[in-house]
């Protein structure tokens, strides 16, 4: 008995959502009396398994092989089916990312298996795991329970739980395994990637900078950008943003776009429609700058200033960069 | 090219919802719409048929209230709807939804590709989707931003992951879940509304698809409204923007969040 959990990694980095998965596992873990096991699949992957040992895991199972270079569903949910299957691990955590989600509803569905997936919070009870999910984009919050007795897969809400300060004097044993699939048997091939350059990941980032309907232009954003590069912050915006053309739908936040969970959200002219609120209301601490009192993102925030964005970012940049020696 | 389309209806994402006494969702006189992402998949499936001669079934598993995104498909130009529901399936969590949902597909026969939206909106899940192609064997690609080839029994795609966007092959036929943007969806036409509006919609149950489901593994222990944040919001004023943007940034900082 274990409790795994799936390490994701993206071109021989993980993913920093892996290890809050990790530190939740480490809770689980302990909690059941079972150890943690890291499961980390890849091309070159010796440094990300010694990191895994550092931010909490007992063990680690590598599978290192030219097959696993790229994340692909068919070679990452064969070879995580075949060590289920084999070892029977009591609980596979991981982070609900575009690639955690779809690997374990596959891993679980091939084990028959329940999946408690993109849980807010996650405990054990009588042996069983409890989680809450937020629904009906973040209106309401469902409480869920797995049938015991079987693996158990949950993926975890990115920034909802936290990692473990890496300990570099922990020691564990890695365990090599081979993959179960050779590239002839493996149907999808990966034929590029372009990688969003220089800018924070929307759902990783501990602060977010987002635009509405407001910021009037693409020119606009400038502002918002320059105020997200002095807190490193990643950029959002509202659907109206992006349907006006002033921004990609990469940075959407809201029911049609993505879900964002960081310590701090600043909302420049951004009305807060309850669409938008799917998005960003489980941010930490959110601060709203509009230019209407009435707007309903006020409802939502937890400081606000009443006045024109183009004056209150500029503003606030300046005197960011003084506070924070950035200047 | 026969595509399917996996649909269902969601309480109006403005609607006010409450949680009933017995544990339930009551959305009040919200009206139910189609899953505002399947909007996407609905418009990819008629664009995609379109260009190749071939047809669009919509499939939606759930009670009654499952008609109405139907029927939005239909009044969309889908040629054909079929309701998946057995009251013996009531409580099915996401296995048993891929089983059956994977059982019509194959009963259809010929089909090439399957289109889900990204996600269902009232039960924030995608679990579903990736399951059903499991269920076939497909191949699946998620986070569908653009469909870049479809042809000779192949599918290439571009995928929106959260460092970038992936360029991904594989061969039909396959499971796809597409994103907002990958195109803009059509307002039904009056025509349209009114052959819906006519239209039957067959019901396949457990009989028809020669199916048994798997006993539910998840439990809804209960529902509850989240806590609210109205009325915390305190407002920072001063004399200068200057002023307004100091005390702000005093706050976050105490806060621990910058």
């Amino acid at each position: 008995m274990a409790v795994y959990v799936w390490i994701e990694q993206f071109k021989g980095k993980a993913s920093p959502a892996s290890w809050e998965a990790l530190g939740q596992g480490r809770a689980i873990a302990n909690a059941l009396g079972i150890p943690l096991t890291a499961l980390v699949f890849g091309q070159g992957v010796d440094a990300l398994a010694t990191e895994a040992v550092h931010y909490g895991a007992d063990k680690v199972i590598a599978a290192d092989d030219s097959t696993l270079a790229d994340y692909r569903l068919e070679p990452y949910a064969a070879l995580l089916g075949k060590l289920v299957q084999e070892e029977d691990p009591q609980v596979v955590l991981a982070a609900a990312t575009s690639r955690g989600r779809e690997l374990l509803a596959a891993a679980a569905f091939d084990a028959d298996a329940p999946l408690l997936a993109d849980v807010l919070t996650l405990d054990v009870s009588d042996g069983a795991l409890r989680a809450s999910r937020a629904v009906y984009g973040g209106r309401l919050l469902s409480d869920v329970r797995a049938a015991a007795g079987r693996t158990q897969f949950v993926t975890l809400r990115v920034r909802a739980f936290r990692a473990l300060p890496p300990d570099t004097t922990r020691q564990g044993e890695v365990r090599r395994v081979a993959p179960t699939l050779a590239e002839e048997a493996i149907a999808v091939k990966i034929e590029g990637f372009e990688v969003a350059a220089g800018e924070v990941s929307l759902t990783d980032a501990a602060i977010v900078v987002a635009g509405g309907r407001a910021v009037g232009s693409a020119e606009g954003f400038a502002p918002l950008r320059e105020l997200a590069a002095v807190l490193g912050a990643a950029l959002g915006a509202s659907r109206a943003a992006v349907d006006a053309g002033y921004i990609s739908y990469e940075h959407q936040v809201g029911q049609t776009g993505k879900v964002v969970s960081p310590d701090l959200y600043i909302a420049c002219g951004i009305s807060g429609a309850v669409q938008h609120q799917a998005g960003m209301r489980s941010s930490r601490v959110i601060v709203a700058i509009n230019k209407d009192p009435e707007a309903p993102i006020f409802k939502l925030a937890r400081y606000g200033i009443v006045g024109d964005l183009f004056q209150v970012v500029p503003a606030l940049t300046a005197e960011l960069k003084k506070r924070l020696g950035k200047g | 090219m026969h595509i399917v389309v996996g649909t269902r209806s969601t309480p109006d994402t403005a609607a006010r919802l409450e949680v009933t006494p017995d544990g339930r969702v009551d959305r009040g006189d919200a009206p139910l719409v189609i899953n505002p992402w399947d909007e996407y998949a609905v418009e990819e499936a008629l664009l995609r048929a379109g260009a190749s001669g071939g047809a669009v079934t919509v499939l939606a598993l759930g009670p009654e209230e499952h008609q109405e995104a139907l029927k939005h498909a239909l009044a969309m130009g889908a040629d054909r709807a079929i309701r998946l529901w057995d009251d013996a399936w009531t409580g099915l969590d996401s296995r048993g939804y891929a089983a059956a949902f994977a059982a019509a597909v194959r009963h259809l026969g010929d089909v090439d590709l399957v289109i889900f939206g990204k996600e269902a909106a009232d039960e924030a899940s995608d679990t579903h989707i990736f399951q059903t192609a499991r269920a076939l064997g497909w191949t699946l690609f998620s986070a569908v931003a653009r469909i870049v080839a479809l042809e000779s029994g192949r599918i290439r795609v571009e995928q929106l992951l959260e460092e970038g966007r992936q360029l991904a092959a594989g061969p039909l036929p396959a499971v796809i879940s597409v994103l907002r943007g990958i195109n803009e969806p059509r307002y039904p036409s009056f025509i349209g509304i009114r052959k819906a509006a006519r239209a039957e919609v067959p019901v396949w149950d457990g009989a028809a698809l020669g199916l048994s489901l798997p006993a539910p593994a998840i439990q809804v222990t209960g529902l509850r409204l989240p806590p609210t944040r109205e009325g915390t919001c305190e407002i920072i004023g001063g004399d200068t923007v200057e002023a307004q943007a100091a005390t702000l940034v005093e706050k976050l900082l105490a806060e621990k969040v910058i």
